[in-house]
């Protein structure tokens, strides 16, 4: 059993297929959605992790991709933009998982953890300098 | 025992050995406090963080007709402009016009002076609005432009308190979450934040203000500017340790610099919801290592240097004087502190990864002999305290 991050983007036409019911139900994948923004008629956005065998993910995607759903394996929903970070630190007492976090002791420098963020999203009402932002 | 002459004649000879405040500890330790006293000409110090009592002077030139500006905005922002025709000052906790502030309770704060400033510095045009009530010499009525720093005549950073010796650690011990100029505040003490450079800090590397005084020459943002007055709010008056290192904010400086030199990493608009806007910036400060008391003074180290913790929900607003404990830079900087019998997550909202670049860049500049030394005019108080405000119903 594998875990896969997964950030999918619904073009208007496929915001009202039942897609995560059938990664359930046809191809046994366990689904633990993070962040879900999907309104008929509109885009939509999904960021999501599936655990399963590998080859029901593989199985799982290729289906997923028949409706026109992009599939971006690096996560996306949440942007931390390094330019804009000042590494005040800030943010690290409201991030629940750690995603954010110093490197190391002595330089202080703020790292970002794609892998480790759940987007909860406090981190875009805490940083005073706008370095983080949602993709919608 | 060296002088400021000494050492300047050092810097320009391109051999003066200059460490940072964060290196100077351990080389202390190693080579002794007397030998390294011989062999160190200058420690830098620096800080980067919002630093609310920041601003400008600009001005801008006179256009075609003239104009006696009498109400400015810039990217919206209100400028004070009751100054000559075309002066005006542009300060950084300054809302953008029609900003509906803390009406939609926590208000986010997009935008206001530290970010206009912020744009300037990186080169960005913003506009000018204008209006006047006109005069014989000075007809025109309104104006709407766009101009880039480079347009302006003058750009002078001129900023009543920087750099403040100390400060709290803000937590909540209320119910509810907050919302201060020192970040959001969880309910029932989950947080807290802290907002100094610690052992790299200006002030405390200098607790007593033998070397940085009125006319001191600083690294404002990568450009080279000077201590203009002690800061407000300047109160070394105050509870210290037995070396004398503040326990609490204690002192502050004023300070200038032509913000044409300024690097736009040093310079950034903050925005704080349900507080409000500011400005974040990068300050480095030479100690010249005159003798070897001075120089034992930047040795200061993190876990020697104490910290109020002050509830921001009740004792911070009510001003009741009462501290939850204290705790020290060492303990902020391990991500976690103890308070009543609580862990406490900690935030910093001052860079001290930013500050270590600005004390580096000053460190460079000084070796390449760029960056020379100043003596203060005159020294900052060492005694004074702080006056609070009299709500009086009568005149007097």
């Amino acid at each position: 059993m594998i875990t896969r991050k997964l950030f999918l983007h619904f073009p208007k036409c496929e915001t009202e297929k039942p897609i995560v019911y059938h990664l359930v139900k046809d191809y046994n994948l366990i689904i633990n959605i993070f962040r879900a923004k999907v309104t008929a008629d509109e885009e939509g956005y999904l960021v999501l992790d599936v655990t399963g065998e590998e080859d029901d993910i593989e199985r799982g995607m290729g289906f997923v991709k028949g409706f026109n759903v992009t599939i971006d394996p690096v996560n996306k929903g949440v942007r931390w933009n390094q330019e804009r970070c000042t590494h005040c630190g800030n943010c690290l007492s409201h991030c629940p998982t750690h995603a954010l976090r110093l490197r190391d002791a002595s330089s202080r420098e703020v790292v970002f953890d794609e892998a480790a963020c759940i987007e909860c999203l406090n981190c875009l009402d805490n940083c005073p300098f706008g370095a983080c932002s949602s993709a919608f | 025992m060296k002088t400021y002459d000494d050492i300047n004649r050092r810097i320009e000879s391109g051999r003066a050995v200059v460490l940072t405040a964060d290196e100077i500890i351990d080389y202390v330790d190693r080579k002794g406090l007397e030998r390294a006293a011989e062999e160190v000409d200058v420690v830098t110090t620096a800080t980067f963080g919002a630093m609310c009592s920041s601003g400008c002077f600009l001005n801008f030139g006179q256009c075609t007709p003239r104009m006696r500006i009498s109400e400015a905005w810039l990217d919206d922002v209100l400028l004070y402009s009751g100054l000559a025709a075309v002066d005006a000052f542009l300060g950084a906790t300054q809302l953008r016009h029609n900003d509906p502030a803390n009406m939609n309770y926590p208000g986010e704060f997009e935008f206001g002076g530290g970010h206009v400033i912020e744009k300037l510095i990186a080169g960005k045009s913003v506009q000018l609005f204008a209006l006047s009530y006109g005069t014989d010499e000075y007809p025109r009525r309104e104006l709407r432009t766009y101009l880039t720093l480079k347009d302006l005549n003058q750009a002078v950073m001129v900023n009543p308190r920087n750099c403040y010796q100390n400060y709290n650690v803000a937590i909540n011990t209320s119910s509810r979450r907050i919302y201060t100029y020192l970040g959001q505040l969880e309910p029932e003490m989950a947080n807290c934040t802290y907002s100094s450079a610690g052992q790299l800090s200006p002030l405390l590397n200098d607790p007593f203000y033998e070397t940085i005084g009125v006319g001191s020459a600083v690294w404002l943002a990568g450009a080279r500017g000077h201590v203009y007055a002690e800061g407000t709010q300047h109160c070394p008056t105050c509870q210290r340790d037995a070396n004398g290192v503040p326990r609490e904010g204690a002192g502050t400086l004023a300070l200038t610099a032509d913000m044409k030199a300024m690097r736009p990493e040093f310079v950034r608009g903050v925005s704080l919801r349900g507080y409000g806007v500011s400005l974040a910036l990068g300050i480095a400060i030479p100690i010249p290592v005159l003798n070897a008391e001075v120089l034992r003074r930047t040795t200061i180290r993190d876990r020697d240097i104490l910290a109020p913790v002050v509830d921001y929900s009740r004792d911070y607003p009510q001003k009741t004087g009462r501290t939850l404990c204290e705790v020290s830079y060492a303990d902020l900087r391990r991500g976690e502190i103890v308070v009543a019998g609580h862990t406490v997550r900690v935030s910093s909202l001052s860079s001290y990864h930013r500050a270590l670049e600005c004390a580096e860049l000053l460190k460079s500049e000084i070796a390449r002999g760029d960056f020379l030394l100043s003596k203060p005019l005159q020294a900052l108080p060492r005694e004074q305290s702080l006056k609070g405000l009299q709500i009086r119903e009568d005149p007097r």
